[in-house]
C-alpha cells in the first residue's frame, strides 16, 4: 500500500476571486434580469401569457324584427349554426371525413381542401339547421368518448371542429311583400328594400367577451364582458293582409292579360301610409336562388312611366281653380281629333259636345288638351310640381326615381297638350297614387311614408277643398255607366277614379302595340279611406285599355281591403250597375 | 414574537387556502351559469322557430284556402249583409 500523497495545491488568490465575482456577476444579472421582467416588462407579459389561454368570442347581436303595422311578423331573424374548423389542429380519418361530408351534404374533396388550408380559421359550411347541427355535434362528442374509452378503437377522436350560432333572416310572407322587405346577405347585412334602407335602425352592435378556457374548452372566467346591442324592431305602416290581397289579385291579371309586369300600391287616404305596395315579376327572398336582378325591380318606386289619362284630373283641376272652366263648361270635341302645330290629337271616338266633368268621365284627349292650352305654362307646371311630379317621394327606400317634369320654359304648346294627359311627362305609380291624395283628402298633398304614422300627418295645399270636391265628383262619374271604368264599381261603396292606357315608350319612340294600363281611384267616397293605385305593364291578351284591364284589379284589391279594415259602406248594396262595355270605355291617351 | 409569527403563518394559510376554495366556487358557479346561458341560448332558438311557425300557420294564403277547400266558407255577398251602426252610448 502506498500511501497516497495529497496533492498540494497552491492555488493563488485572485483565481479564486475571479470565480466568485464572475459567480457574482452572473447572480447579479439573473436578479437584473428577473426585476426588469417582473418590474417593467410585467404588463406586456402578463397579456402575452394570458393570450396564452383566454379566448375572444364575439357575441352576435340579434338584428330587428319587421313586424307590419298590426305586429304580424314580416321578417324575423333565428339563430342557425355554422361549423367551422381550425386547420392547424384538426384531427379527421378519410372514413371520418366522407361521413361529414355526407351529413353536410356537402363534397368531400371539397371539405378537404378546406381543411388543409394554412390559415387557423375556415367555415365549412354556413346556416345550417340547429337540429342537422345537433347531430354533428354528437356525433363527434361520441368519436372522443369512444377514443378516450379505449385507445384502440377504430375511430380517431375527431379534433378541431366547432360550431357557433348565427342568425338567419326569415321572412314568413315569402313573395308578397318581397319588394318592400328587400332581403339580409349572409353577413346579416341589409342588401335591398326596407332592410338597406333601415340598415342602421335593425342591424346590433356585436359584443365581445374575453374569456379563460380550461383545457376541456369549457368557459371558466370572464376577463371582459361587452354585451351585444341587439337592433331595433320596426313597424311598417304595411297590412299584411291587404298586402297577401293585393299580391293575389296582381297575379291573377299579369296571368290573365299575359303582361310583363305589374304594380299595386295601396294608400291610407287619411294619413298617407303605405298599406300595402307589390310588383310582379317578385321573388322568394327565403330562396336566394329566385333571385334576378328582374325579380327584384321594386317597380312602383324605380320605374317611372307616362301615365297618360290618369293625369287628366290635374289639369282640370288647375283650370277649374284659377277659374278658366268650371264642371258644366261645354267644349267641342268634334271629330275627335285635334290639331296642335304638326301633330294631331285623338280620341277613341268622336264625342261632340262636352262638358268638362264628361270629359273626364269619358277621358277625351281632345278637350283635355283645348283646357290645358287656354293655361299658362307655368301654371300647369307649378300643378304637377305641387301635385308631387318630377319630386322624390322620400320614402328612405334605395332607388327610389323622381320621374321627369321639363322646365315649363321649355314646353312647347304640342307639349303642354300632350302633358295635359300624361304624355311626355313620367312618374311613378307611387308618385301617382300619392298625387290622388289631392282629390281624396279635400285638395291637400299628403306625405307617404313606409312607416307606421302615430300622429295625424300635415298635408300642403295643392287646391282647394270646392275644386277638389268637383273633381270627387267627376272622379265618381268615370267608374259609373258611361264612364271610362264601371268594372271599377263596388257594391255597398261609392268609389271614385280614373283610368289610364299610355302608349309605351320604347327607345324614345311610342311603341304601337305596347301600353301600360293603369287605374287610380279611392273610396269611399263620402270619407275617403283608401287610395288603390294599380298599373298592368304590357298586357297582351287582346284587352289593353286600363277601364278592362286595371279598373277590375283596382276593384279586387280596394273591396277587399275595405271589409279587412271594417270600413261602413256609403251607398246602397245594390249600386253596382252593370252593363255590356261599349268602345266609350276606350281612353287611349 | 415567535408565537404571533406562528399564528400569522397559520393566519396566512388559512387565507390562503380561503382564495383558493372561493376561486373554485366562482369557477364552478360561472360554469353553471355557462350552462344556464346555453339553455337561454337552445331556449332562444325554440322561441325564434315557434314565432316563425305561428307566423307561418296564420299567413293569409293558407287561411283562406282552408276555409274555402275545406270549410266551404264565402265571401258574404254585400246584399245579404246587414250593417249595424254603433250609437254611442251617453254615460252617466
Amino acid at each position: 500500500m502506498i500511501n497516497p500523497i495529497k496533492p498540494q495545491l497552491k492555488l493563488s488568490t485572485w483565481r479564486s476571486l475571479l470565480i466568485f465575482c464572475m459567480l457574482l456577476l452572473g447572480l447579479v444579472s439573473l436578479a437584473g434580469r428577473a426585476a426588469y421582467l417582473q418590474g417593467m416588462n410585467h404588463d406586456f407579459l402578463q397579456k402575452k401569457g394570458e393570450s396564452r389561454y383566454s379566448r375572444t368570442l364575439e357575441v352576435s347581436a340579434d338584428r330587428g324584427m319587421i313586424t307590419d303595422r298590426n305586429g304580424d311578423i314580416l321578417a324575423i331573424s333565428s339563430p342557425v349554426v355554422s361549423i367551422y374548423a381550425d386547420p392547424a389542429v384538426v384531427k379527421i380519418s378519410p372514413e371520418q371525413l366522407k361521413q361529414l361530408a355526407g351529413m353536410l351534404e356537402m363534397d368531400s374533396e371539397e371539405i378537404n381542401a378546406k381543411i388543409n388550408r394554412k390559415n387557423r380559421f375556415v367555415y365549412l359550411k354556413r346556416q345550417i339547421i340547429p337540429d342537422d347541427a345537433e347531430k354533428i355535434e354528437k356525433w363527434i362528442k361520441a368519436t372522443k368518448s369512444k377514443s378516450k374509452a379505449s385507445s384502440k378503437a377504430k375511430e380517431p377522436a375527431i379534433e378541431g371542429i366547432y360550431f357557433t350560432y348565427e342568425s338567419k333572416r326569415y321572412y314568413p310572407a315569402g313573395e308578397f311583400a318581397a319588394h318592400v322587405l328587400g332581403f339580409t346577405d349572409v353577413n346579416d347585412e341589409g342588401q335591398e328594400g326596407v332592410e338597406r334602407g333601415w340598415e342602421t335602425v335593425l342591424a346590433g352592435e356585436l359584443g365581445q367577451r374575453r374569456v379563460i378556457k380550461d383545457n376541456k374548452g369549457q368557459v371558466i372566467e370572464d376577463l371582459e364582458n361587452r354585451p351585444p346591442k341587439p337592433g331595433k324592431d320596426l313597424v311598417l305602416s304595411i297590412d299584411r293582409r291587404i298586402q297577401y290581397r293585393a299580391h293575389e289579385e296582381l297575379k291573377e291579371a299579369v296571368i290573365a292579360h299575359k303582361a310583363r309586369a305589374g304594380s299595386i300600391v295601396v294608400l291610407d287616404a287619411q294619413t298617407g301610409e303605405i298599406l300595402a305596395l307589390t310588383n310582379l315579376p317578385a321573388y322568394n327572398p327565403n330562396r336566394r336562388s329566385t333571385i334576378t336582378n328582374e325579380r327584384i325591380r321594386n317597380r312602383a318606386l324605380i320605374d317611372t312611366f307616362e301615365p297618360g289619362s290618369t293625369l287628366k284630373p290635374f289639369t282640370v283641376a288647375i283650370a277649374m281653380e284659377i277659374g278658366k272652366v268650371n264642371a258644366n263648361t261645354v267644349l267641342q270635341t268634334s271629330p275627335g281629333t285635334w290639331q296642335v302645330g304638326k301633330k294631331t290629337i285623338r280620341d277613341v271616338s268622336n264625342k261632340g259636345e262636352l262638358t268638362v266633368a264628361q270629359i273626364i268621365q269619358q277621358s277625351s284627349n281632345v278637350g283635355t288638351a283645348k283646357i290645358a292650352l287656354s293655361l299658362d305654362s307655368q301654371t300647369m307646371w307649378e300643378m304637377f310640381n305641387r301635385s308631387g311630379f318630377g319630386a322624390l317621394t322620400n320614402l328612405g327606400f334605395p332607388g327610389e326615381a323622381s320621374g321627369i317634369l321639363r322646365p315649363y320654359n321649355k314646353w312647347r304648346p304640342i307639349e303642354q297638350a300632350t302633358m295635359s294627359y300624361g304624355h311626355g311627362i313620367s312618374a311613378s305609380l307611387m308618385q301617382l297614387a300619392r298625387a290622388y291624395t289631392i282629390f281624396s283628402s279635400g285638395g291637400e298633398l299628403k306625405p307617404v311614408s313606409l312607416l307606421k304614422q302615430d300622429t295625424p300627418v300635415m298635408g300642403q295645399r295643392v287646391i282647394s277643398r270646392d275644386t277638389a270636391q268637383a273633381m270627387s265628383i267627376m272622379l265618381e262619374m268615370a267608374t259609373k255607366p258611361g264612364g271610362t271604368a264601371p268594372l271599377a264599381q263596388i257594391s255597398g261603396y261609392r268609389v271614385a277614379g280614373k283610368t289610364g292606357t299610355a302608349h309605351k315608350l320604347i327607345n324614345g319612340q311610342y311603341a304601337d302595340k305596347s301600353y301600360i294600363s293603369t287605374f287610380v281611384g279611392y273610396a269611399p267616397v263620402s270619407n275617403p279611406r283608401l287610395i288603390v293605385a294599380v298599373m298592368i305593364d304590357e298586357p297582351s291578351a287582346g284587352k289593353y285599355f286600363g277601364g278592362a284591364v286595371a279598373a277590375p284589379v283596382f276593384n279586387g284589391v280596394m273591396s277587399s281591403a275595405l271589409r279587412i279594415l271594417n270600413i261602413p259602406p256609403d251607398a246602397p248594396a245594390n249600386n253596382v250597375i252593370t252593363f255590356t262595355a261599349t268602345p266609350e270605355m276606350g281612353d287611349e291617351g | 414574537m415567535f408565537k404571533l409569527n406562528i399564528f400569522f403563518v397559520i393566519m396566512l394559510m388559512a387565507c390562503a387556502l380561503g382564495v383558493v376554495t372561493s376561486q373554485h366556487m366562482v369557477r364552478k358557479l360561472f360554469m353553471a351559469l355557462e350552462k344556464e346561458k346555453v339553455i337561454e341560448q337552445k331556449l332562444d332558438i325554440e322561441w325564434g322557430r315557434l314565432q316563425l311557425e305561428q307566423s307561418t300557420l296564420i299567413m293569409h294564403g293558407r287561411i283562406e284556402q282552408i276555409a274555402k277547400d275545406r270549410l266551404n266558407m264565402i265571401v258574404p255577398p254585400a246584399t245579404s249583409v246587414q250593417i249595424l251602426s254603433i250609437t254611442p252610448v251617453e254615460q252617466r
